[in-house]
């Protein structure tokens, strides 16, 4: 019998996160340097322009900058490659029979390294610009894991859709500035009006971003209110993400 | 049944033929509205049954679209049936269209471990056999420069190289394979049957040449119009499908 847990694959699984990360960086001369200097380099342009319009508002606000610049990205690069990942190894998927979540899996997996990475910078960030660190730090990975969760259950949800329909990708790259211009990364939830502010904070990415904004500048264990909209942010979009993912992956093969 | 490591139990195979192509939105939606879904299925495999002694070579023969490669894809694992199962009992390694996955950026040796991972080997197993493999596929000089720099010929050394490394339980080949020069495809084809003839492995394998079925396999069936005509030994089956091939044309 063919044992198809994921445990008979975790070969291939590291194999292609390895392949994903060789190749993202190979011919650069930075290298994997880039996974620093990216988020502080969005980050400084930020600075740039809307520092007069929100300095005032937000204490530590390069800090504030960066921490949703790193996680906003690290989700819409899972969702981005993840949602090409199964068209792109269809020539792959229509040969050798194995699971193919791998695929979708490795990619986020990959980003959730670069995202370790670019922590290193935001701690840089935080010891010049005064961010006191304390225990609540602890948290950090917590928080990286349910973003992980939340990212890995949109890819789920996109690249399924993109195996039937090609345009998802296309509508996605509308829908995911639409998204970006949505969740507060440059600017204060303060500035949307009372009225609105309920349906911003359906936004899973606010809910994120919010609980490692507790963590990192207010120092703090995130109240239980942000503990259960995070959970859920992560776990609710991961369980309906494999729902659709599984009930649909053994259709992929004839549209691929 | 206990000495069959591959048992076939009434497979049958349903494709949805979407006469529309869609593969986008919005013709999906007019379709779907003007009530013009012409979806239509197609029986590639009808009620299929056989097993497949361990240690044996099956071929098998039919005119195209008979569902030769259906039938692979099915034990293989890439297609679930619509009715009925295949069970193999053993590690099955499939004989890729050479290549399929490799990765043009990265270097012949990490390429060695991708492809090997894909073809489902573990770690244990690939880790102390890649120098094996760089020596069989006689690439020593280029196993450090990335693959698009390699020929068409280096790459399908590469790949068989890495696919014949292993003793699998069932091999599974949708034609023979010649790959690289002449004396490459010499010592290609001299592995290959080394590997059909050792008795662990079973093969399945799938031809047009009568001459190489008749050399090679102890039975063979014959599939027609996704139904099993007959199975048999080689040269009864070669000879009837022979006959009648001569006899339409």
């Amino acid at each position: 019998m063919q044992n198809k847990s994921i445990f008979r694959y975790s070969f291939l699984l590291e194999q292609l996160v390895k392949r994903n990360f060789n190749t993202k960086y190979r011919q650069s001369v930075l290298g994997v340097l880039w996974s620093f200097l990216n988020p502080l380099m969005t980050m400084a342009v930020q600075y740039l322009v809307f520092s007069a319009l929100f300095r005032q508002d937000i204490s530590h606000f390069p800090v504030y900058l960066l921490t949703g610049i790193i996680l906003f990205s690290f989700f819409n690069e899972c969702a981005t490659l993840g949602m090409d990942s199964i068209v792109l190894n269809g020539p792959l998927i229509t040969k050798v029979a194995m699971p193919k979540i791998i695929y979708p899996l490795s990619r986020c997996i990959s980003s959730l390294i670069s995202l370790g990475i670019s922590l290193v910078p935001l701690l840089g960030a935080m010891l010049l610009s005064g961010t006191p660190l304390t225990p609540a730090l602890l948290l950090m990975p917590v928080a990286a894991v349910m973003t992980f969760c939340f990212a890995l259950g949109m890819a789920l949800i996109l690249c399924t859709l993109n195996v039937f329909f090609r345009d998802t990708r296309f509508l996605w790259s509308v829908m995911s500035l639409l998204w970006t211009y949505a969740t507060p990364i440059f600017y204060p939830i303060s500035i949307i009006p009372e009225a609105w502010q309920p349906i911003f904070r359906l936004n899973p990415m606010f809910q994120l971003i919010d609980f490692m904004r507790t963590i990192v500048i207010g120092g703090q264990w995130p109240a239980w209110g942000q503990w259960g909209a995070c959970l859920l942010a992560a776990f609710l979009p991961l369980a309906l993400g494999l729902l659709i993912f599984r009930r649909q992956e053994d259709k992929f093969v004839f549209h691929l | 049944m206990s000495d069959a490591i591959v048992e076939v139990r009434h497979v049958t195979m349903d494709f949805r033929l979407d006469r529309n192509h869609t593969t986008n939105l919005k013709e999906y939606v007019i379709n779907l509205l003007s009530g013009k879904r012409r979806v239509e299925t197609f029986h590639a495999l009808d009620d299929v049954s056989f097993s497949v002694p361990r240690g044996s070579v099956m071929g098998l023969i039919g005119p195209n679209g008979a569902g030769k490669s259906t039938i692979l894809k099915v034990i293989s694992g890439i297609y679930r049936p619509t009715r009925g199962e295949a069970l193999v009992r053993g590690r099955l390694v499939p004989m890729l269209e050479l290549g399929s996955g490799f990765d043009a950026d990265l270097i012949g040796r990490e390429n060695i471990l991708l492809n090997g991972a894909i073809l489902g080997y573990s770690k244990d197993f690939l880790l102390p056999r890649v120098e094996d493999i760089i020596a069989y596929s006689e690439l020593q000089d280029f196993i450090d420069m990335p693959l698009k720099t390699y020929s068409s010929g280096m790459l399908a050394r590469l790949a068989f190289s890495i696919a014949s490394v292993v003793e699998p339980d069932v091999l599974i080949v949708d034609e023979i394979l010649s790959v690289g020069d002449e004396r490459f495809q010499r010592k290609s084809r001299s592995r290959m049957l080394e590997m059909m003839q050792s008795t662990g492995t079973t093969v399945l394998f799938v031809s047009h040449n009568l001459e190489q079925l008749r050399q090679m396999c102890d039975r063979v069936i014959w599939l027609d119009h996704g139904r099993v005509r007959a199975i048999g030994d080689a040269q009864t089956i070669c000879d009837a499908y022979q006959h009648e091939s001569e006899a339409t044309s």
